[in-house]
């Protein structure tokens, strides 16, 4: 890969007491292009995950975001809300909407920074012009609503902007959820599991809103995924941790041939029968 | 169907109102059955009357609420009832601008009507400083989701600022009102600073703390609050020079708190829809949600402890102007309890059923001041019942600050 990374993840270690949970691991995300972490129940995926997006501080090694036209930013010394800010988005395993509030309301309150500016001095200055109703704030109200409507469409959720996001179907959710991190515009989004509890049909929509939010957007995607069919069909970049080390790390095809991968899921023993379901997962996609 | 069936739900309800009439008991003995007799003799009276009446009062209300719950009986009423209050809800929304209007007209006028007494417009004036106060705390409460248990104690701020500044330094009550806000937001931010990774259960102690710290350092600060005798002859306001006395006086301290309560309610209601009224709610509804689209929950929490305590400076401010006198008594856990039933009766974070709850919490108390001993009890009573029919408070509807629908009409 030519092209500079986007996220790189360097010797990250994260030690909960006694227990090492992720050791040494190393990455990197290119942007324009959806990366995988897998691996086996236990082995740091969400660990890493979350000292990415800034709800844990790494205990030792880099990690560090690409900016355009300046220098790479540290993400593991950064407090939790300014790695928002600075164009980490991500979700949650088990959904964090605002359920009482709408759906339109849930995807402008991603788009509170901009709204509101970055610093307090900005913001209550701008919160007063709000409450005044001045043109200016009443423009940038408009403007946000635009970006949250975009999103809407694109997630298919039009018609339900107005009803409470905790009254939505599991699968609209998911997809709000997506959209609200996308209203941040970030540069890297990170989704937790983002299939998790969808059906084939609903799989099938998320995989190609994702496609399309990367070939549109151009962003990096980074997501941990336990449904294999949906990782190697559209992951460009597979990463395989086990006991908190990376085992693995490229293509779909080449992490599905690798021996360590197939010894991660499937356990030492070469005669222990194969248990349907992983065979199909990690083996049979490929005739896609 | 089986008898042993037919009689096996009374037998549970039988058991847990008698369950309830133990309970009672355990209450009832040391709160009623005991009395001490007046003639300065040391002995005990006992009522075991008294006791009596409670136990059964308690088990034969704890039976019908479980048969209601049971049996939906008060479906049959409550249904209809139900029912004609959303339907007035909903029949009465395209013209809520004129009902707010109608009532504010009505409002000003009711000094000049035949039944606007001196009665009349000291419960007005007590309502409106409690809808102020209500207002100010639902920012922090019913919006932001910080349970404020000690929210007097910025009232208290308030009061004593303008009652220092005038009463030492001679200043009105035009320039004392904002600094008195001004203070109370700062005692707002420096309860906000330390309570801000709390939240639940642990933020309410600390906050009733506070409140408490507050009340006692009023009292013991002897040499700038007078301790327990508090700040007497504070100067009534006046406009442009002119002086109020007598009835005049009573309406024109009317007209100022329902311009102030007017004003607040009109802040709060924008500030609701905008950025930052939105990040409050988002952040009652989902802290870690919050942080991960990069709002910082640490100046948004404080923000809304900083206006919501600003409100109470300013009807504190009031209060004393109108008092003319204030002391630490007035200052009481007891004060933030009723403001925080009205904003939890009024069904949190709603404005028109904050206003309802203002009514009912000062009126009630009011209406039961013949009944003399049971007053409280009534009172309680009273509040049993509106939290069994309406436990999410008088108005659960949440209106979203801003619809799409309104917005893209024409697609």
């Amino acid at each position: 890969m030519s092209v500079p990374a986007l996220l790189t993840v360097d010797e990250l270690t994260m030690r909960f007491g006694g227990l090492v949970a992720v050791d040494r691991v190393s990455f990197e995300v290119a942007p324009n292009e959806i990366a995988a972490l897998i691996g086996p129940n236990g082995a740091g995926k969400t660990t890493v995950f979350n000292c990415v997006t800034g709800f844990y501080r790494p205990t030792r090694g880099e990690i560090a975001l690409a900016r355009p036209g300046l220098p790479p930013l540290s993400l593991g010394r950064l407090a939790g809300y300014r790695i928002g800010r600075a164009g980490v988005a991500r979700t949650f395993q088990n959904i964090r909407l605002f359920p009482r509030m709408t759906a339109l309301e849930n995807l402008l309150i991603a788009r509170h920074t901009a709204l509101t500016g970055a610093t307090p001095f900005l913001s209550i200055v701008r919160s007063i012009a709000g409450l005044l109703g001045l043109p200016a704030s009443r423009r940038a109200e408009g403007e946000a609503v635009a970006v949250a409507r975009g999103w809407l469409v694109r997630i298919g959720l039009l018609d339900s902007a107005d009803r409470e996001a905790g009254t939505l179907p599991y699968g609209a959710q998911r997809r709000l959820e997506i959209a609200r991190a996308m209203c941040t515009e970030p540069a890297l989004l990170c989704l937790d599991e983002p299939a998790a509890g969808l059906n084939a049909a609903e799989t099938a929509d998320l995989a190609r809103l994702l496609r399309d939010i990367r070939d549109r957007q151009r962003i990096g995607i980074l997501l941990i995924e336990h449904d294999m069919g949906m990782v190697m069909r559209l992951s460009d970049h597979v990463v395989v941790l086990d006991h908190g080390r990376v085992i693995a790390d490229g293509t779909p095809a080449a992490v599905r041939a690798d021996p360590a991968v197939i010894r991660a899921y499937l356990g030492e023993e070469e005669s222990a029968p194969l248990p349907a379901e992983v065979a199909r997962d990690l083996g049979g996609e490929g005739g896609r | 169907m089986a008898p042993a069936a037919a009689i096996a739900r009374p037998l549970a309800w039988a058991k847990e109102a008698a369950f309830a009439a133990a309970v009672a008991f355990v209450l009832a003995l040391p709160l009623a059955g005991f009395r001490l007799p007046d003639g300065g003799a040391i002995t005990l009276g006992v009522r075991p009357l008294w006791v009596v009446v409670a136990m059964i009062a308690v088990a034969v209300g704890r039976f019908l609420l479980a048969m209601n719950r049971d049996l939906d009986l008060a479906r049959g009423a409550g249904a209809p009832l139900a029912a004609l209050w959303s339907e007035a809800r909903g029949s009465v929304a395209p013209y809520r601008s004129w009902i707010v209007l109608g009532a504010l007209a009505a409002m000003i006028v009711l000094p000049f009507l035949p039944f606007g007494t001196r009665r009349t417009l000291d419960l007005a004036t007590l309502v409106l400083i409690y809808v102020m106060l209500g207002a100010g705390l639902n920012i922090v409460v019913g919006l932001a989701g910080l349970l404020d248990l000690g929210y007097v104690a910025f009232y208290a701020v308030g009061a004593y600022t303008y009652a220092l500044l005038s009463t030492s330094f001679g200043l009105s009550f035009w320039i004392g009102l904002p600094i008195a806000g001004m203070m109370a937001a700062g005692a707002g931010l420096a309860l906000g600073f330390p309570v801000l990774r709390l939240r639940g259960d642990y933020l309410a102690i600390v906050t009733l703390g506070f409140g408490e710290m507050v009340r006692i350092t009023l009292i013991n600060w002897n040499s700038l609050t007078g301790g327990s005798n508090g700040i007497a002859r504070i100067p009534t306001p006046s406009l442009f020079g002119m002086q109020f006395t007598g009835a005049s006086r009573l309406t024109f301290l009317y007209f100022i708190i329902l311009a102030l309560a007017a004003l607040t309610m009109l802040f709060a209601a924008r500030i609701r829809v905008t950025a930052i009224g939105r990040a409050w709610e988002a952040l009652r509804e989902d802290e870690i949600a919050c942080r991960a689209l990069g709002l910082n929950p640490t100046t948004i929490k404080l923000s809304a402890f900083a206006i919501g305590a600003m409100f109470a400076g300013f009807a504190g401010a009031f209060f004393a102007a109108r008092q003319g006198f204030v002391s630490p008594a007035s200052f009481t856990f007891m004060e933030s309890a009723i403001i925080v039933a009205i904003v939890v009766l009024g069904g949190m974070g709603s404005q028109t059923g904050l206003v309802l709850a203002a009514v009912v919490l000062v009126l009630l108390p009011e209406v039961f001041r013949d009944f003399a001993q049971l007053r409280l009890l009534l009172f309680g009573a009273a509040m049993v019942l509106i939290m069994i029919w309406r436990p999410q408070g008088l108005i659960a509807h949440r209106a979203p600050s801003v619809r799409l629908a309104a917005r893209s009409a024409g697609r």
